[in-house]
């Protein structure tokens, strides 16, 4: 929970992770690749006083994240989102039992979202069967761009996706997150291409897409669908800290997503450890579009509250105290 | 010849300057892409350098190629090297472009076609920006109403940098560039429907922020990785014997 000038907001980080980058766990150079890159985002666009020492940022731990999120992050709820990459790391890059470990202790402050490759086949299926009970599965995040032997990504209107997200429907897992990457195949196209949600979303109208990171780097051809797809929400992890290091453009993004999407699909996501949700939220309550930016109009309160948390506990039906409501909601049901 | 020639290192960052980033249309001695230039009496050695080791594959040939032919095309340069450093996929994009494999040779079994349609797809959003930036220009001025947009030709545009940049696009993409051209007109040449317009816009703006924004992501992410080379890129080194 945070609150400033009167107003209180209810907070979902909908995109956190507990990873290994340590060098122990690397595969193959593309292990320290991975990490050095996101290392170098983290550096990038944090305020310098909350950059990490690159140690710690490959391993951090739980209690570590517990500190950082609930702690001092204003954190109500945190949904994990995993992040494999079995091709680059020894035990995975995202460390699976550890976040489920502490999502068990915690089920009022965690969720799990465990991942499935449709390139398992009907292995991964049964595998996907009992995930979702052992997990508790309401979500999933789907790496796209994951590579696994030759391959490496896949799209989500390919057949094997399908009887994957038909599976989910089965067995209400209802969220379904997608970051789409770069270096996927065929390499001819474009990687980040995002037309395979909009058929994906169209033909499964009880599952949500939630498309990570907005889209980035082709933002407005994620407006382009979510404009059409009522179906298709937007995560702002990777998004959200240009707040602070390009505030310009933070600004175009929210007002592009305003317009496309509207208020009510787009979720907020600190993307932790690649930044910390303190300042991100802070900062985020504090923000308002700049006066040369004239085309959007300015950000409400209410806006805030929906984008910080409300959006994401409605998709995640999770218990919002009566006070950080809003008034319409409050007073019904 | 006759005529002052320019020297050689000159003629080398020329034929670089013509090489764009697809993704952000603009060229990689601008963005920092180019790490160094070096020339001796054999030929001449290019480093490139991206923002991560994960940039896209595709766009990363796509530029090494394009250097690689600007500078072939460089009278009396002599052998060419181009060499893309610190990717995921330097080893393929390095060996592939010097044994002249082109683009299905280099990638194998992960390429199926040519590059020639994802080029194009970013040569149209290249174009739809640089349409929006004149169009927007030409609002905000007051010199042109919305409803009057359908009907704006290249010879209303005042003859600035928007205006070049615009027919620059538009020669890319295969549009003519006659005075009389309508501004306000898709990558085939069909000009928007009045009732589409307003919408045209607001979908072009959100292109120019993306590509804006992502131009301005990859600087900041290129600087931090490479924050401990200091000084300015590329470094340049001419060890050529004659002119």
């Amino acid at each position: 929970m945070y609150a400033k000038d009167g107003e209180e907001y209810y907070i979902v980080d909908g995109h956190v992770h507990i990873w290994d980058g340590r060098a122990a766990n690397h595969k193959n150079v593309h292990g320290k690749q991975f990490i050095d890159c996101f290392y170098d985002y983290h550096r990038n666009l944090s305020p310098e006083e909350v950059i990490w020492d690159y140690d710690t940022y490959t391993y951090y731990g739980a209690e570590r994240l517990m500190k950082d999120l609930f702690a001092e992050g204003h954190v109500d709820h945190a949904i994990f989102q995993a992040t494999l990459l079995s091709d680059f790391y020894v035990n995975g890059f995202g460390q699976t039992e550890e976040a489920l470990a502490l999502t068990r202790q915690h089920p009022d402050k965690l969720t799990y979202n465990h991942a499935y490759d449709p390139r398992n086949g009907e292995a991964g299926l049964v595998r996907l069967r009992r995930d979702a009970e052992r997990m508790n599965l309401k979500g999933v995040k789907l790496y796209t761009a994951e590579w696994h032997g030759d391959s490496r990504g896949y799209k989500l209107d390919e057949p094997w996706s399908r009887r994957y997200l038909e599976e989910c429907l089965k067995l209400g897992i209802k969220n379904i997150h997608v970051h789409k990457g770069p270096t996927i195949r065929p390499l001819d196209r474009d990687a980040f291409d995002v037309a395979d949600i909009d058929k994906v979303a169209t033909d499964y109208l009880d599952l949500n897409f939630i498309v990570e990171h907005v889209g980035l780097p082709r933002l407005e051809d994620f407006c382009w669908i979510a404009t059409q797809e009522s179906n298709v929400y937007g995560g702002l992890a990777v998004a959200m800290p240009f707040i602070h290091a390009r505030p310009k453009y933070f600004a175009q993004i929210i007002g592009e997503l305003l317009y496309w999407l509207g208020e009510d699909r787009i979720l907020f996501g600190s993307d932790y450890a690649l930044w910390t949700p303190r300042w991100l939220v802070e900062k985020f309550v504090d923000f308002q579009i700049p006066a040369d930016l004239p085309e959007y109009p300015a950000i409400t309160a209410e806006q805030k509250k929906k984008i910080l948390g409300l959006n994401a506990a409605a998709l995640y039906d999770l218990d919002v105290p009566r006070q950080y409501r809003l008034p319409a909601a409050a007073a019904g049901v | 010849m006759t005529g002052t020639a320019r020297p050689v290192d000159t003629e080398v960052l020329a034929a670089l300057a013509t090489v764009l980033d697809p993704e952000l249309d603009e060229p990689v001695t601008e963005l920092g892409f180019v790490r160094s230039v070096t020339i001796d009496d054999d030929g001449v050695e290019v480093h490139l350098r991206l923002p991560t080791a994960f940039c896209a594959p595709n766009f990363a040939y796509l530029m090494v190629a394009d250097a690689y032919d600007a500078l072939a095309g460089v009278p009396g340069l002599g052998r060419v090297r181009v060499l893309l450093d610190d990717h995921h996929d330097s080893g393929t994009i390095n060996a592939g472009t010097a044994a002249g494999l082109g683009y299905v040779g280099t990638f194998g079994a992960e390429a199926e076609e040519s590059l020639d349609e994802l080029r194009r797809t970013f040569q149209r959003k290249a174009h739809t920006a640089a349409m929006e930036r004149c169009c927007r220009a030409m609002l905000t001025s007051g010199e042109r109403t919305v409803d009057e947009l359908p009907l704006l030709e290249l010879s209303d545009l005042p003859e600035n940098r928007l205006k070049s940049a615009l027919l620059r696009r538009r020669d890319a993409i295969g549009l003519p560039n006659r005075p009389h051209a309508r501004v306000l007109v898709d990558h085939t040449g069909t000009p928007a429907v009045p009732s589409d317009v307003a919408l045209w816009l607001r979908l072009a703006a959100t292109t120019r922020v993306s590509i804006e924004g992502n131009a301005h992501f990859c600087r900041g992410l290129l600087a931090t990785r490479y924050a401990d080379e200091s000084g300015p890129v590329p470094v340049v080194t001419n060890s050529r014997s004659h002119v």
